[in-house]
């Protein structure tokens, strides 16, 4: 009994010594598959990598997504694996196998393992193909996205099996491209080749086409790439067709940039046409009312950031009208104390409301310093539609288009359907028969410069969303606005809108072959050359061309 | 802006008769040669002496002068308000810069014999063909009064002749310096981008450090501004001068009387790009840089608010004007930076809607004042709802 006893206690301790000093050894092959990563030589880590993705077992994924960010180190001690967080000073060791806490060392007691570059392309392929099982359709998405950048050919088998169980058709295109691009570059079976270039052929992607690109090119030696010639020419075919179509959502894409130009210069310009356009006074404070409207934006963010901060959102909604006020008050002021006195010498104006911009200026200056403010984005302003064809859509600049053109459709109903939008053309049309009639014209002038100031504050209202809040805001849409103007015709609004959106799409279709820069100029130039042929612009109104 | 009846007299004469011109020209003079011997030769101890500082201050403002002469050689007496002759003024300072420029040879920072220092960080091979001829000093000249000259003549062969008038011809005018401003900036344009040029080292062989340079360069932009007052007092008096006027007064009415308006103007507006390039030449040296800022469209527009005040269409109004505001710029920008934009706004204002003849003609509303009230009030606010006025 007693001797019994005495080997069970010592098959015990041995178990136990057994279990403990043979734990490195570790029983199972996940394990084991994580300690292989912890390998000398690169290609070993490849194999490990390649081992730990086949077990098909959850837990890898977060040990090659450890890998990848370079978090998986060993102990230099005894060199275990683990996944360590930075936290301060010291690192946080989690085991992989169990994702409990090990404790906290030192910098120095461990080691990171490293990766090269083929790695980190291969583990970013295994992990998209890990998720193309996951039951997020999201993750399954961007999945196949990783799998068809990563071209790998160990994919091939659980790309089949994806596709055979995927529902989603979306999911489903985006696998077919990626079973066609490994299939097209590492398959040998000439037919199934050329069907893939067949299926490579239907998408419209810039990532295809370069793809497709590399093998449709001749190497240095004047050979092509490709060495059998009919992948060669399907290739290049394909390669061809795909960038045509490409091409052409280019133009789309510089059509929007170009319409999305013309509603800043139409918002920037409209606000002048009036107070230019109708009223014939040169006002070079335009861009100052601008200015105002975008500082006012800033205020009434500033005021709802440090006081009801939910309700950023509606930020701009109440900016709108403040703007609208605040340049629209400012500008019956200006009208009121120095342009009236200048009326029939549009020189003198173009001087003195010049001296009031540079007033306009320096006064914002030394409020709010001459340093950008920070203008925010609502959330329904921010992000972008994207589609695979390389299009982007911004949100802000869709929104701008919109409102650009929401303020011209409510200038012209003012215009044409209110009591004094009839005051005002009858004042500009013929001052003396407007006031007989009993029209206080010095009113309507004063209102109608108003709402011009107005339409430019409001103008600053969108414009803070794109454009840097300084001082200095106002002058550099300037010299634009007056072009837009001039351009597309003095007191019409229709050849305003034509004038914004033409200038801003040319301005956008020259961008790719003369610069930026470049482009500017040349319409610059175009302009003044545009000017002398046609002096009144585009939709000159008739019978008032002989005013001088 | 009355102009008597076409005089006999010799025009010497004629500047003696009118005291503002005769006291300003005189101390102009006067200076030109006081001044440099001030600084040279009257020991610094001595409470006389001119410090160099105020000899480059003092001919900077010469320039300005010359400056806003050849703007109211146009605007003045033709009614063409160029808001663009910052643009002809540059481009004379660039011509003599690149003159300049090329005379620092291998004392540039790259030590390159053949590029400037410019050109070499950009990786330049060989000197643009518009660089060549620029070694040399005559042609450098030529080309500050060629260059704006030519400019000026082709925009207004388009503009005059299809009769851009008015703010139309002001705004173009503006569109005309900011596509240059842009240019300017631009590296590949061959001219120093952004940085413009400058580290000049000598000019002639004479380094530009000295206070003989300074006194030199003083006293050529006097005598180039006495000068500039003469060639347009000459072209202002003479029959051709009379036309001007009248195409100023009422373009249509000189047109149907038989004159060739677009030829006139053409004539005036090159000539005023030439006295705007000369003195863009005397001024480069003077401040040591030329770079694209000077083509702001806000730099041409000031420029005009210079005849403004001193007096638009009086010649010698427009040089009073230039000193005072500069003189206002130089000492507000130092002592009250915040002030300066205002006061220039404010002038800006003061100046259109209550000195309409500058302060050349405020002698003339005292008279007036003196003779009738009345006549007064009218004279303030002459244009209350005027049906269009040909752009006065």
């Amino acid at each position: 009994m007693f001797r019994n006893d005495i080997k069970i206690c010592l098959t015990l301790i041995a178990t136990v010594l057994v279990a403990v000093f043979s734990a490195p050894a570790y029983a199972d092959v996940f394990t084991d598959g994580v300690q292989a990563l912890n390998a000398k030589s690169y290609s070993d880590k490849g194999r490990a990598i390649d081992a730990l993705a086949s077990l098909s077992d959850e837990r890898s994924v977060a040990v090659l997504d450890a890998l990848l960010a370079g978090k998986l180190v060993y102990k230099k001690s005894d060199g275990r694996v683990f996944i360590a967080h930075k936290m301060g000073g010291v690192y946080a060791l989690t085991s992989p196998v169990n994702s409990k806490e090990v404790g906290e060392v030192a910098k120095s007691d461990i080691k990171k393992i490293r990766i090269n570059n083929k790695l980190r392309g291969k583990l970013k392929g295994l992990l998209g193909g890990l998720t193309l099982m996951s039951k997020d359709p999201d993750l399954r998405l961007s999945a196949a996205n990783k799998v068809f950048t990563a071209n790998d050919p160990a994919m091939l088998t659980l790309l089949e099996r994806a596709l055979a169980r995927e529902e989603d058709a979306d999911i489903k295109v985006r696998l077919t491209r990626a079973h066609a691009a490994i299939v097209l570059v590492h398959s040998t079976d000439r037919a199934a080749r050329l069907s893939a270039v067949k299926t490579l052929e239907t998408f419209t992607d810039p990532d295809v086409s370069s793809l497709l690109g590399k093998l449709a090119f001749l190497d240095d030696a004047g050979q092509p790439i490709e060495k059998d010639p009919a992948v060669f020419k399907a290739a290049k075919d394909a390669h061809k067709s795909v960038e045509s179509q490409l091409a052409k959502w280019a133009l789309l894409g510089n059509l929007f940039q170009g319409v999305s130009l013309g509603s800043v210069l139409l918002l920037a310009a409209v606000g002048l046409a009036i107070t230019f356009g109708v009223m014939g006074v040169i006002n070079m404070a335009h861009g100052e009312m601008v200015m105002l409207g975008a500082y006012t934006t800033f205020v009434v963010q500033d005021v709802i950031r440090t006081h009801f901060p939910d309700a950023f959102d509606w930020s701009l909604a109440i900016a709108v009208p403040a703007a609208f006020l605040v340049a629209g008050a400012v500008g019956i002021v200006i009208e009121r104390g120095v342009i009236r006195f200048l009326y029939g010498r549009p020189l003198e104006t173009l001087l003195a409301t010049w001296g009031v911009s540079l007033v306009l200026q320096q006064m914002i200056r030394s409020i709010f310093g001459p340093t950008n403010q920070e203008v925010g984005n609502p959330s329904w302003m921010s992000g972008a539609i994207e589609t695979s064809t390389g299009l982007v859509l911004t949100y802000n600049r869709i929104w701008i288009i919109v409102f650009s053109l929401g303020v011209l459709v409510m200038l012209a109903l003012i215009a044409r359907k209110t009591m004094f939008g009839l005051q005002m053309r009858a004042v500009t049309q013929n001052r003396a028969m407007a006031s007989s009639m009993g029209i206080r014209s010095g009113w309507v002038d004063a209102l109608t410069f108003g709402l011009g100031s107005g339409v430019a504050g409001i103008a600053g209202v969108a414009l803070s969303q794109i454009d840097n809040v300084s001082p200095n805001l106002g002058q550099a849409y300037i010299i634009d606005s007056f072009m837009v103007v001039v351009f597309g015709g003095v007191g019409n609004l229709w050849g305003t809108l034509v004038g914004a959106f033409s200038l801003g799409i040319l301005n956008k279709f020259m961008e790719p072959y003369a610069g930026a820069v470049l482009a500017k100029i040349l319409i610059l130039v175009g302009i003044i050359l545009f000017i002398q042929k046609r002096p009144r612009g585009l939709f000159a109104l008739k019978g008032r061309a002989v005013d001088n | 802006m009355s102009i008597g009846t076409l005089s006999r007299k010799p025009m010497i004469m004629r500047i003696l008769d009118d005291r503002v011109a005769k006291s300003v020209l005189g101390i102009i003079i006067v200076s030109a040669f006081l001044i440099p011997i001030l600084n040279l030769w009257v020991p610094e101890s001595s409470p006389l002496h001119v410090p160099s500082y105020l000899v480059a201050l003092f001919g900077k403002y010469m320039t300005y002068a010359l400056l806003a002469l050849s703007v109211d050689l146009v605007w003045g007496y033709c009614g063409i308000l160029s808001l663009g002759h910052g643009a002809f003024f540059a481009l004379g300072g660039y011509a003599i810069g690149m003159h300049m420029m090329r005379q620092i040879g291998d004392r540039g920072v790259y030590g390159n014999p053949e590029l400037p220092d410019f050109m070499v960080f950009l990786n330049w091979q060989e000197l643009p063909w518009y660089w060549y001829g620029f070694d040399n000093f005559g042609f450098a000249v030529l080309m500050a009064i060629v260059v704006p000259g030519l400019l000026a003549f082709i925009f207004g062969w388009f503009a005059f002749r299809s009769r851009v008038t008015g703010v139309y011809l002001s705004i173009i005018t503006q569109a005309m310096t900011y596509a240059l401003l842009l240019a300017f900036f631009r590296n590949d344009m061959g001219f120093g981008g952004n940085n413009g040029l400058t580290d000049f080292k000598d000019i002639l062989g004479f380094s530009l450090q000295t206070d003989g340079m300074r006194a030199s360069l003083f006293f050529l932009s006097s005598v180039a501004v006495v000068g500039g007052y003469l060639i347009c007092r000459m072209i202002v008096d003479s029959r051709l001068g009379r036309v001007l006027v009248a195409i100023r007064d009422s373009e249509s009415r000189a047109r149907f009387l038989g004159y060739r308006v677009e030829y006139f103007k053409l004539f005036v507006f090159t000539v005023s790009a030439i006295l705007a390039g000369v003195a863009g030449a005397l001024y480069v040296p003077q401040v040591g840089i030329i770079n694209p800022s000077e083509f702001a469209p806000a730099n041409s527009i000031e420029i005009v608010i210079w005849v403004a005040l001193g007096g638009r269409g009086t010649l010698i109004g427009p040089i009073i004007g230039a000193i005072a505001v500069n003189y206002g710029k130089t000492y507000f920008t130092g002592a009250f930076p915040e002030a300066w934009l205002f006061m220039l706004g404010g002038l800006f204002i003061t100046a259109t809607l209550f000195l309409p003849k500058g302060i050349v003609g405020t002698k003339s509303i005292i008279d007036a004042f003196e003779r009738n009230r009345l006549k007064l009030a009218k004279f303030l606010r002459p244009y209350d709802y005027v049906e269009g006025g040909d752009g006065r």
